[in-house]
């Protein structure tokens, strides 16, 4: 058997004729569409995808993208990210968060600035990582500042179970998990009482398959039922996006409103139930999370069970942990855009005040963001 | 000589002399060094070029390199994408206390092998020694002089219809340091780039070849080149991305972490312009040394100072310069 190399899993999802065969396809279909449909792409990965691979370009007028709200650094408010930041400036403490966190700007600045006045900030790839830097250092606070949706959840939700099982007494855990229905949910049906916004122009959704390998695609059952809107999980390369989109055109053609995997190769219904088993053994969900552009999303974050009070980081360090909600620049329309009620062309500070190397706004933050993502790539279109 | 160097071996005084003599001069030893004056007299000829660049790379050794290596590759590289021949080095270090002896060696050994390769030598040097803590290990400058064998080679002569090359596959040295940094367990045979260009651009000279702009793709990687040429000659580059070449380890990586490869270092790789008329030929001398050397792109005037990659499904996007900390200390 000829042996699996690392390009099989992407190249033929990048081959240029089958990109250009579901163009036509969507252009073909989408002639019969009765008024232009607007499919929001949920999670960041999809716009970094969207707007790399230049997808806008080959699509009809009527088929257009609504930027949503799932980049996890993006999300952040600035009042948790300075929870961060005041956190690795704590005597004898290793803050450890994964990379994306690294220039995210609170109110007192970055993690970076923290480093560079004397913090000792650690980024990693995967948080099993910071056993190693705990047993290194002994007499130090190792603290994960852990973020992300389902997707990252189970990795530190196994770092949970082995700091307890190996009985390992120096890590702690500041915990930013947020979950993707429920702002899905607040995005068609906003309750919040900041947001005035019930028109929003979301016709469909295209769902991060990424977290539906962990969460299954059952979490978004209610959203063709209750809501409906059709939901097709898409894998991330562009000619599965390209074939996730065709299959949203085809549902609105053909007068439908179902949940479809697109991405069957590896998701399914219930998604992994071990990896499901090991969150709900150790997180709850929190009652309200404070998303940065959104407002408070209710049951959208997650926190670690009352049980486990000992390894929060939240709760140790509350005396040091500011918690006053910080709002964005009045300027910036992060919000409206994550609504699909602007394009991040139309706000004022965009690409002048508002860059990735100075970022105003949350979806300038990371290179997931809309903003960002439109800095980088779109300026073509 | 001691294992370790300590904070006497820069006093200037006895285990001063003994760490040069023991270690530098060894390996470095010419008559133009070897007479220990206060400054060298160098003899040149017609024009020449200059120039110098600061080594820090983490960590010092490498897969396919180290940074002895590096530093004198950089700068006799430099020297070289101004069409001169490297001919003379200066050579400083400033080595934290408490180094080994014997990777100081080492990295003096490979520094010399690839002195050999530029045919140059280093005609003077310096040595400091800190404290611990100091600076991170070995931090090595060299500045080098060349002399101009091509004339003319330049970012702003860029002219519409012109071809854009690579020597070969890009991106492997950020690859390298990255996974080596990171600790990133692959199973693979990624190597560092790193390599003296002087020899490929002989080659190129003596074709016949005209040579419009050259530049090593180094911090910043082939993505700043382009950039910096379309604003210094107010052109459009237009690159076909799937002409790229990157090989299959390095795009791992890359996948892997969200890079681009046209972001990523180099530290043997180089972007060559040459009018239309040359190009075959051009592509020819690369390949005797690269068989992944390639034609990448044109220049036109789409887009005035900006760099676009065309995908093979008919869409275009700029290609900006990388932003932000990419990779901390690659060189």
């Amino acid at each position: 058997m000829a042996e699996l190399e690392l390009k099989n899993l992407y190249d033929n999802f990048r081959d240029g004729e089958t990109i250009k065969a579901y163009a036509r396809i969507i252009a073909e279909d989408a002639k019969k569409l009765k008024k232009p449909i607007n499919i929001m792409e949920v999670c960041g990965g999809h716009t970094h995808t969207i707007m790399k691979f230049g997808l806008p370009q080959l699509l009809p007028d009527n088929v257009n993208f609504i930027h949503g709200p799932g980049c996890p650094v993006c999300i952040m408010p600035k009042e948790r990210i300075d929870h961060a930041y005041v956190l690795s400036m704590q005597k004898d403490v290793i803050l450890v968060t994964l990379g994306d966190m690294i220039k995210v700007p609170g109110s007192n600045g970055s993690l970076q600035d923290a480093r560079a006045k004397g913090a000792d900030v650690r980024f990693v790839y995967s948080p099993m990582e910071c056993i190693k830097i705990a047993e290194e250092n002994p007499s130090k606070k190792v603290i994960f500042f852990a973020i992300g949706f389902e997707t990252t959840t189970p990795m530190t939700a196994v770092l949970v179970d082995q700091v307890i099982q190996k009985e390992i007494n120096n890590i702690f855990f500041h915990i930013n998990h947020v979950t993707v229905p429920e702002v899905m949910v607040e995005l068609i049906d906003s309750r919040d009482v900041h947001v005035d916004s019930y028109n929003n122009q979301i016709d469909a959704f295209l769902g991060p398959s990424h977290v539906s390998v962990i969460a299954g695609a059952k979490i978004y059952d209610k959203f063709p039922k209750d809501y409906g809107r059709p939901v097709v999980v898409t894998g991330f390369e562009p000619v599965d996006a390209m074939q996730g989109i065709s299959m949203i055109v085809k549902q609105f053609v053909e007068a439908r409103c179902e949940l479809e995997v697109q991405y069957k190769r590896v998701v399914n219904y219930d998604g992994n139930l071990k990896a499901q088993a090991l969150i709900e053994q150790y997180f709850e969900k929190m009652s309200l999370f404070r998303w940065r552009g959104l407002g408070n999303v209710p049951d959208s974050g997650l926190k670690l069970r009352e049980e486990f009070v000992d390894y929060d980081a939240e709760v140790l360090f509350k005396d040091v942990l500011p918690i006053a909600e910080i709002e964005d620049h009045k300027l910036c329309i992060c919000g409206d855009i994550l609504r699909g009620m602007a394009k991040p062309q139309e706000c004022t500070i965009f690409g002048t005040a508002c860059k990735p190397t100075t970022p105003i706004g949350s979806c300038m933050v990371s290179s997931e963001g809309a903003c960002a993502a439109y800095y980088k790539y779109g300026n073509l279109l | 000589m001691t294992k370790t160097i300590t904070l006497a071996h820069g006093n200037g005084g006895e285990e001063n002399n003994e760490l040069i003599s023991k270690i530098f001069y060894k390996h470095f030893k010419n008559d133009i060094l070897n007479k220990s004056e206060d400054a060298a007299i160098l003899e040149l000829n017609g024009k020449t070029a200059m120039s110098t660049d600061s080594f820090t790379v983490s960590p010092l050794f490498f897969n396919g390199g180290d940074i002895g290596k590096l530093a004198v590759c950089g700068t006799c590289n430099d020297l070289a994408m101004m069409g001169a021949k490297p001919k003379y080095l200066t050579c400083s270090v400033i080595i934290e206390e408490g180094f080994s002896t014997r990777e100081l060696e080492k990295i003096v050994r490979s520094m010399k092998k690839e002195l050999d390769i530029n045919g140059a030598m280093v005609v003077s040097g310096d040595t400091k020694v800190v404290p611990r803590g100091a600076v991170d290990k070995l931090f090595i400058n060299t500045t080098g002089i060349g002399e101009v064998e091509y004339e003319g080679i330049s970012a702003s002569n860029l002219k519409e219809g012109m071809s854009v090359l690579v020597n070969r596959d890009i991106g492997a040295h950020g690859a390298t340091i990255f996974s080596a940094r990171e600790g990133i367990e692959l199973e693979s045979n990624l190597e560092t780039d790193c390599a003296s260009l002087y020899p490929q651009v002989k080659v190129l000279i003596e074709s016949g070849i005209e040579i419009v702009a050259l530049r090593d793709a180094t911090r910043g990687g082939v993505s700043a080149v382009l950039n910096e040429w379309a604003k210094a000659s107010a052109v459009c580059v237009e690159i076909e991305e799937e002409k790229i070449p990157v090989q299959e380890s390095v795009r791992g990586i890359c996948e892997m972490l969200g890079f681009e490869a046209v972001d990523l270092a180099n530290e043997g790789t180089f972007v060559l312009v040459v009018p239309k008329s040359d190009e075959e030929k051009a592509l020819e001398v690369l390949r005797k040394t690269h068989e992944s050397a390639e034609l990448i792109g044109t220049v036109s005037m789409q887009y005035e100072g900006k760099v676009i990659l065309n995908s093979s499904w008919g869409t275009k996007r700029f290609l900006d310069l990388p932003t932000g900390e990419l990779l901390p200390r690659i060189c």
